[in-house]
């Protein structure tokens, strides 16, 4: 933003000295008088926290990845019978709780967000630092309590992690402690909702008006109202099912007058909304990046804005969806099908606007553009089949098959998390001041691809042919899908282990970054890579709009 | 909530240290309410709901609409006075009027499904 | 790149920055009841003269009663945080002490009401419960869960502003630094606004 070319802008060689190319400490280094774990732990750095969110939401990845290919694993004749059908609910729960709870809602914003939003508003660290690091305990003690869960009292869940009523009700597995760890997950989200508000509106840097703000803040400011105003909801409903089981209230209970659609109707209120927290930091992650490597500004920038704001309104809107088949009112069903077509209409534009984006730019073809790429396309499916579920008559076809789960793959994974992957490429040298090899990164990435469109799109096929979801049997008649299907996600877990693998060894001996080796103008590159414990020298002055690019200098967008 | 680092002074609302020597307890630097603003809005909210139990007592559907109607307003009279926010910016008005948005679209989105059933 | 307004390195105090975050709690303390809040709003709907019924034989005294105290302990919170902005602090001091006092007041109320409840047989899981009607037993299961949920946010409350006494007799919230105690106030006086609406519920259904 105020970078002209006075910088030197595209990969440029390591100032001042040290091994890192720092005249002074990073925030990788330990100067207070803790070290090791417990300076990590105990520290409000938001670049530390951000950090620490990294490795534990990848850990929870991890896992989550591999009961995944438990599951398809297991549906191959020859190996069916390594788990029961007992037990092949339990993973299908705890994957999707995993990765929901503790992967994807926690994953953009606790991560790039703490590490990148302030840097990008010139800020020295988030309006509630303490506060921030008390999220991240939130997120552990939540994610502990959940793994407690799966090992005590009736064993792991076996309900989905929608945990419906009744049956989430009946079982005697340990549904309690498992809600009562989703519960305590919510306050991390909360919190981290509050703080980044209250960063967006009061840390911004001298000069800073809210249209010469990047756009991945943009994005997390709308996330973060959906965290505030969304999340409490499923806390209230969390609690009301432990009190359900725990004491009988009877509000969900038909014996005594209750009534599971009331509970499909406020798990949902939040747990739609929950897909836009998983979505916008990513669309915001990839906005970003594509500028900087088609060398000009984003095209439309306040519709961008502002389409962020309205998938966040909208989308809080469409709910019942889920429900169609539920046996809910006529009325309503209607409603929310019309208010789930509106809901596309500000993610289309984000589509269009990204593709304008890259049209005249000058191409600098990295591994991080390559990802984005990736993601465009990949959450095109995802967003298309969504539009193809809220129409009413496709929906009761498709609705707890295959094809719901294709989609929402789609969205989440081929959206969010190769926006994380992504994310991750650009933003890596920033956070740690190691490049990795960029070979290996385009390495992974036709096993990625491949892997993942013969395993969910497979899955879309087949749920348009009839396979339900969650079921540990099937018909003969879906046996090719299904090897199809599972060998795909035998590639895909290839890709990941190098895509990974390529990440963890750069941590340890890659080679040093420069502080701008993308020859990005927003102000996270201004600083050192890793970023000083102050984040800046001094807090900059702006006074242009975030995307201007020497190559292209008078398209200073200033939220034109 | 622990106060936050801040180095920007682009908004006028950052400091309180230079109104507390006139005696108005300025958050904003706008006039506040008195000890007896207080005491009235007090009085006003007894009133209410001396007046609510009185309509309840008349029927079930005037119970409804004593609800519906005069607990918002003991409601608004706490937060405009009690809770300050009569004397705030706009900002703050903003972010309780989201809320409030998105609490009556909740309600009548719900209420689509159950009034139809 | 342009520095021109270089800002020191040390942290400023920021009020309103608190004042803001403090709001957007509340927020989601105001969501947190109000799913409590549509569910009642659904069951109502479904089962007016269930409810209409139960809320007849709710103890409406000390509905109104708790309200009373509840108000008049806002009505305190308000004047103690005007005292402390005054400079006022033995005013100050009194007026939490009242609004502390007030609210064992209220939740010893709530543990009579619900005394007197349980005996009756009025709890989820009791056998005289599960001969009601549905209706009545949904009314029963809502009543014990808001108004529970409530009681532990004043027990909160409470523990919070025993807290900031203690800083206010220490002179650690004083005129100058008081922006705390204004954020514990305008939790007290949310829990106030929920009861607000808990008793027209609950309590003057009939």
């Amino acid at each position: 933003m105020t970078l002209t070319a006075r910088e030197p802008l595209g990969p440029s060689g390591p100032s001042g000295s040290g091994p890192l190319g720092l005249s002074g400490p990073s925030y990788l280094d330990d100067i207070g008088p803790r070290h090791g774990l417990l300076a990590w732990i105990t520290s409000t750095d938001h670049k530390r926290v951000g950090v620490l969110y990294l490795y534990s939401t990848l850990t929870f990845f991890a896992v989550g990845v591999l009961l995944g290919l438990l599951m398809r694993l297991v549906q191959l004749s020859p190996f069916h019978h390594l788990v029961t059908a007992q037990t092949y609910n339990a993973l299908f729960t705890v994957h999707g709780v995993l990765m929901i709870f503790l992967f994807v809602i926690p994953g953009l914003p606790p991560v790039f967000g703490n590490f990148m939003l302030p840097l990008m508003i010139g800020a020295r660290d988030v309006a509630f630092p303490r506060l921030n690091l008390a999220s991240w305990y939130f997120f552990m003690g939540g994610a502990l309590i959940v793994l407690v869960a799966l090992f005590t009292g009736g064993g792991p869940p076996d309900t989905g992690w929608t945990f419906y009523v009744p049956f989430s009700l009946k079982t005697g597995t340990n549904v309690t402690l498992a809600v009562f760890g989703a519960f305590i997950l919510g306050f991390s989200s909360m919190l981290t909702g509050i703080n980044f508000i209250t960063t967006i509106h009061r840390l911004r840097a001298p000069g800073m008006g809210w249209f010469r703000m990047p756009l991945f803040p943009w994005a997390l400011y709308a996330t973060s109202w959906i965290q505030v105003l969304a999340t409490p909801i499923l806390a209230i409903t969390l609690v009301l099912v432990m009190l359900e089981r725990l004491v009988g209230i009877g509000i969900f209970d038909p014996a005594k007058g209750g009534d599971p659609i009331l509970y499909q109707h406020l798990f949902w209120t939040y747990s739609h909304p929950a897909v836009y927290i998983m979505i916008l930091p990513a669309m915001g992650a990839i906005t970003e990046i594509l500028p900087t490597f088609a060398r000009r500004t984003v095209f439309g920038y306040k519709a961008i804005a502002f389409s962020s704001i309205a998938i966040a309104g909208v989308g809080s809107l469409v709910w019942a969806h889920h429900m169609f088949t539920s046996g809910m009112s006529q009325f309503a069903i209607m409603l929310f099908s019309l208010l789930t077509m509106v809901v596309a209409v500000p993610s289309a534009i984000k589509v269009f606007n990204w593709t304008a984006t890259l049209y005249k730019g000058s191409i600098d073809f990295q591994p991080p553009l390559l990802y984005a790429l990736t993601f465009i396309f990949l959450f095109s499916i995802g967003g298309l089949t969504g539009v193809m579920q809220g129409a009413l008559a496709v929906n009761v076809h498709v609705h707890d098959t295959y094809f719901i789960v294709g989609h929402f793959h789609y969205v989440m994974f081929g959206g969010t998390g190769f926006a994380f992957f992504s994310a991750l490429l650009y933003w890596f040298p920033k956070m740690f001041g190691r490049m990795y090899s960029r070979r290996t990164a385009y390495v992974a990435w036709p096993f990625l691809f491949v892997g993942f469109n013969m395993l969910y799109f497979t899955m879309l096929v087949l749920g348009l042919q009839g396979m339900p979801r969650r079921y540990y049997n099937h018909l003969a008649v879906f046996n090719t899908g299904h090897v199809v299907a599972t060998v795909g996600s035998w590639f895909l877990a290839v890709g990941l282990l190098i895509f990974f693998a390529n990440l963890v060894r750069a941590r340890f001996r890659g080679a040093p970054a420069p502080a701008n080796p993308w020859g990005g103008v927003t102000l996270e590159w201004a600083t050192s890579s890793p970023p000083i414990t102050e984040n800046f020298e001094t807090i900059p002055l702006v006074t242009q709009g975030p995307y201007v690019f020497p190559e292209f200098p008078d398209s200073d967008e200033e939220g034109a | 909530m622990s106060e936050p680092t801040s180095q920007s002074s682009q908004s006028s609302q950052s400091s309180q240290l230079s109104h507390a020597s006139q005696g108005v307890p300025a958050a904003s630097g706008h006039a506040g309410p008195e000890y007896r603003t207080f005491i009235a809005v007090w009085g006003v909210l007894v009133a209410l709901t001396a007046l609510l139990v009185l309509v309840s007592r008349s029927g079930q559907n005037a119970a409804v609409w004593g609800l519906l109607l005069i607990t918002p307003v003991k409601a608004a009279l706490v937060f405009y006075f009690f809770m300050h926010l009569r004397y705030e910016g706009l900002l703050l008005k903003t972010v309780i009027g989201v809320a409030l948005v998105t609490l009556i679209i909740f309600f009548a989105l719900l209420f689509s499904d159950i009034a139809f059933r | 790149m342009n520095q021109a307004a270089a800002t020191p390195a040390h942290a400023h105090r920021d009020d309103f920055g608190a004042k803001l975050g403090m709001w957007l709690f509340l927020i989601t303390e105001m969501l947190l009841f109000s799913g409590l809040f549509l569910a009642y709003a659904y069951m109502r709907a479904r089962y007016p003269a269930e409810f209409h019924h139960a809320g007849g034989e709710m103890n409406a005294v000390l509905g109104v009663t708790n309200t009373l105290v509840l108000l008049t302990s806002s009505l305190s919170m308000g004047l103690a945080i005007l005292a402390i902005q005054r400079g006022e602090r033995s005013r100050a001091l009194l007026g939490l002490a009242v609004t502390i006092l007030l609210g064992l007041v209220f939740l010893g109320n709530k543990a009579f009401e619900w005394t007197a409840e349980i005996h009756h047989g009025n709890y989820p899981g009791s056998k005289h419960l599960a001969t009601l009607p549905p209706g009545e037993q949904v009314f029963f299961g809502l009543y014990y869960t808001m108004t529970g949920l409530h009681g532990l946010h004043v027990l909160v409350g409470i523990t919070m502003l025993t807290v900031m006494a203690v800083l206010v007799a220490r002179g650690r919230i004083n005129q100058d630094r008081n922006v705390m105690l204004e954020n514990g106030g305008l939790y007290w006086h949310l829990v106030d606004v929920v009861w607000i609406f808990l008793l027209p519920l609950f309590y003057l259904a009939a």
